[in-house]
């Protein structure tokens, strides 16, 4: 049989993917050139103005984007989604509290919850721990920048990609066959002969996904908090140290306390990141066996399931979740520009 | 470049606001010479008239110039063998089709279509989503030819892409799902026979099980996002064996509930089959670690011989490695899995994938003819196998592939029960939600068959 697979058609295919690429790069070019040429007239208009007009207009100029921007990205997709999560689930029926009430009433989302809490509790606190225990320790070592690096690299790889090389790592085979996954491999090499399948052993498959998050965004705790601790002034730890502190109790007391703030931002930056992170669970387990969060939850039921009321309440509960988080961080933040 | 709106001569902030626009305008003209000299030269200008090669695509011509877009789930190298099969209609039509694969196409496209980022087409492989579709008021009816090719397949095919009676997309292709995948040349060394009825399979099951050297049976249902699917196919194919084509068309309309004793009897077969400790996993472990096994991996241990048969779609071809000889005496091969009730005659689940068009620009109905006639499915065919269509227009003699052939005999035999894909029919809470997450629960867990079936039923939508 010949197959009419002539060279012609593959030259027509590639010629299509080159002229394909070629109209996307000048869509892009054009686009930001345009962008760039409005943005300009805007700027010369406005550097025109003169007297009375001048000062209200400059700052029309310079604001009304940055509004505009915050408007249509974030203040109208909020308040949509309210509205939505008041709607039934093509958004064509107003059903008051009923998604809420699903919310908090459904066995299986009581359980999205409680895995969320745990989430937010555990996973900031390593990291950020760890972060610092890291800090420390490698900053007194030699070729502290090496170290540094390498725990830092897993902040440059999507969670995506953390979650796929640490699914390897948990993967697992039956008693008799050879284990591919790292972990079985050394359980079985500590002398564990059958362990478990350990995404779905319950709630242990949890804290494994922490792990992910934990290994991702230690670098990050430790990189801050190694320059706050760097940032202490030599004479504080000198006249500690004078007054007979040492090891422990100059951690404890004088350390810590000096970099308070910086600990707190690290800790509701990583957790901010852990509320909203579903990719881990998406990739691992696509929240089966018992390990599903809020923020997958809430993309299942609006993107998979299409029932928009559900995913919005879920997307509002979680927006409450975080809202206390970035209003301490904004204030803590505000604490320490004031100290300064 | 820099930028600086505080540039103070007047002459100097000119050239700068020129100087963008002239490149906007250079780069648009760039795109637009080349999408049609790229592509037109085949055709000619305006009112073409298509010589030679090129004569039997006069019917679509007079677009030349133009591109159309389109999405799908189907991702390289098996697109390539899609572009590869319009190529020809391409060149000499001038309509560049412009093709984007996402292995994330079933929940990116409803998010496309709200957003307003319409592609001209979408193939859709779910009835579900497709009634998603039509009910955001996007999707275009399709023109009179691609009405008049879709009486090429037979009509139950019609009522799949039909919407509330209306008819909106036409299918593009068609795979088999009840199919078992063994290895003729472990049958023969061990003495066993293919099985021709569900009692035989059974019995294999058992004599292999007892044999001790091998599980008889593979799977795996981890799938990323959409894990559970293949066990909602077990239960699929064991409720149309079981109760025929009337019981399952009321079980996807909700009529029979999941907790009816129908149904629950039909998992409870399912459950003596794949989760009979003595039969599965082979390979990989226990029952349950078919739930974290992903269905592309579950049919490797048949090549090592550690299971003999794992029940998957056709389309499970593409997953053995490339110098696998599949064939009646080769390596691996698969035979229709027998019905649970042999008063059913000859039950068929199946799935399909339905170009729906989301524009009625004439180049955009140009396409949609194009690739629902029988001559654009019989180019598919030939381009490159674990490709069917159920068009009657296809000669069966362009199937090389013998299970592409054995699928094409299934899915056009006026006897057959044919259904389509239960899950990929219900709403989709239910079909792409609660029950790929309880059959999921059901396998991992060990959940009762009862809750698993209450659970399903409660997330129906009122």
């Amino acid at each position: 049989m010949s197959v009419p697979d002539t060279p012609s058609s593959a030259a027509a295919l590639a010629g299509g993917a080159w002229g394909d690429a070629v109209i996307k790069f000048g869509n892009s070019f054009g686009a930001v050139a345009g962008f760039l040429a409005i943005l300009l007239l805007v700027f010369f208009v406005a550097g025109r103005a003169r007297g009375r007009l001048a000062r209200p207009l400059a700052i029309a100029v310079f604001l009304g984007p940055a509004v505009l921007l915050l408007l249509v990205g974030l203040v109208v997709p909020l308040l949509r989604t309210v509205y939505l999560s008041l709607r039934n689930d093509d958004g064509t029926r107003f059903v008051g509290g009923e998604n809420y009430g699903w919310a908090f009433t459904t066995e299986s989302v009581q359980e999205v919850l409680v895995n969320t809490l745990l989430w937010l509790v555990i996973a900031p606190l390593a990291a950020t721990g760890l972060g610092l225990v890291l800090a420390l320790l490698v900053d007194r070592m030699r070729g502290q920048a090496v170290y540094k690096s390498l725990i830092f690299m897993p902040m440059a790889i999507s969670l995506v990609g953390a979650s796929i090389i640490f699914k390897f790592v948990y993967e697992s085979r039956g008693p008799g066959q050879s284990q591919i996954g790292l972990l079985s491999q050394l359980a079985v090499a500590l002398g564990w002969d059958d362990p478990p399948n350990w995404m779905l052993s319950q709630p242990l498959n949890t804290f494994l996904l922490m792990a992910v998050m934990v290994w991702v965004q230690t670098g990050f705790a430790m990189v801050v908090l190694s320059a706050a601790i760097k940032a202490i002034p030599d004479e504080v730890t000198e006249a500690a140290r004078l007054d007979g502190a040492g090891g422990v109790r100059l951690f404890w007391y004088v350390t810590v306390p000096m970099i308070r703030t910086t600990v707190v931002v690290v800790l509701t930056t990583v957790m901010i990141t852990t509320l909203k992170a579903f990719d881990i669970v998406r990739t691992m387990t696509g929240g089966n066996f018992g390990t599903q969060v809020l923020a997958n939850e809430m993309y299942s039921q609006s993107f998979v399931q299409f029932n928009t009321g559900r995913g919005g309440a879920l997307a509002v509960i979680l927006f409450l979740a975080v809202l206390p988080l970035v209003a301490y961080n904004i204030v803590q933040l505000r604490k320490e520009r004031g100290v300064r | 470049m820099t930028l600086n709106p505080t540039v103070s001569s007047r002459s100097s902030r000119r050239r700068l606001i020129a100087v963008p626009a002239l490149l906007a305008a250079l780069a648009l003209t760039a795109a637009c010479s080349n999408s049609s000299g790229g592509s037109g030269d085949g055709g000619g200008g305006g009112g073409q008239s298509l010589s030679g090669d090129c004569a039997k695509y006069q019917p679509y011509a007079g677009h030349s110039g133009t591109t159309v877009t389109m999405f799908a789930s189907i991702l390289s190298p098996e697109s390539d063998n899609l572009e590869k099969s319009w190529a020809e209609f391409s060149r000499c039509t001038g309509i560049r089709i412009s093709y984007e694969g996402s292995n994330d196409f079933e929940s990116q496209l409803p998010v496309r279509v709200a957003g307003g980022n319409t592609p001209d087409f979408a193939i859709i492989p779910q009835p579900g989503l497709l009634a998603q579709m039509v009910k955001s008021g996007k999707v275009v009816k399709p023109p009179a030819g691609t009405v008049a090719n879709q009486d090429r397949w037979s009509p139950v095919w019609k009522t799949y892409g039909s919407v509330n009676g209306t008819f909106y997309a036409a299918p593009m292709s068609a795979n088999m799902k009840s199919l078992v995948w063994y290895s003729p040349k472990s049958f023969k060394a061990a003495g066993y026979e293919v099985p021709k009825t569900w009692a035989d399979l059974m019995a294999l099951s058992e004599r292999i099980a007892r044999a001790g050297a091998a599980k008889p049976w593979c799977g795996g249902i981890a799938s990323g996002t959409a894990t559970g699917w293949p066990a909602t196919d077990w239960l699929e194919e064991v409720v149309l064996g079981t109760y025929g084509g009337e019981v399952y068309d009321q079980w996807v309309g909700h009529r029979v509930k999941f907790s009816d004793e129908k149904i629950t009897t039909a998992m409870r077969t399912v459950a003596d089959w794949m989760q009979n400790p003595a039969w599965v996993n082979g390979g990989y472990g226990d029952v349950k670690s078919i739930a974290t096994t992903t269905f592309q991996d579950a049919g490797a241990p048949l090549l090592t011989g550690k299971c003999l048969m794992l029940q998957q779609a056709s389309f499970y071809k593409a997953q053995w490695p490339k110098d696998t000889r599949i064939g009646p005496d080769g390596d691996i091969f698969a035979f229709h899995l027998p019905a649970v009730n042999p008063a059913i005659p000859s039950p068929v689940e199946g799935g399909g994938e339905f170009l729906t068009a989301f524009a009625s620009r004439p180049e955009v109905q140009a396409v949609q003819n194009y690739l629902s006639s029988s001559e654009w499915a019989s180019s598919r065919v030939r381009t490159a196998t674990g490709w069917v269509s159920a068009n009657q227009g296809v000669d069966k003699s362009l199937y090389t592939d013998p299970i592409d052939r054995l699928s094409a005999d299934a899915l056009t035999d006026p006897g057959a029960t044919f259904r389509f894909d239960a899950s990929d029919m219900m709403p989709a809470a239910v079909g792409s939600g609660q029950e790929w997450k309880s059959l999921t629960a059901w396998f991992a867990e060990g959940q009762s068959i009862q809750k698993t079936a209450a659970d399903i039923d409660a997330a129906w939508p009122q």
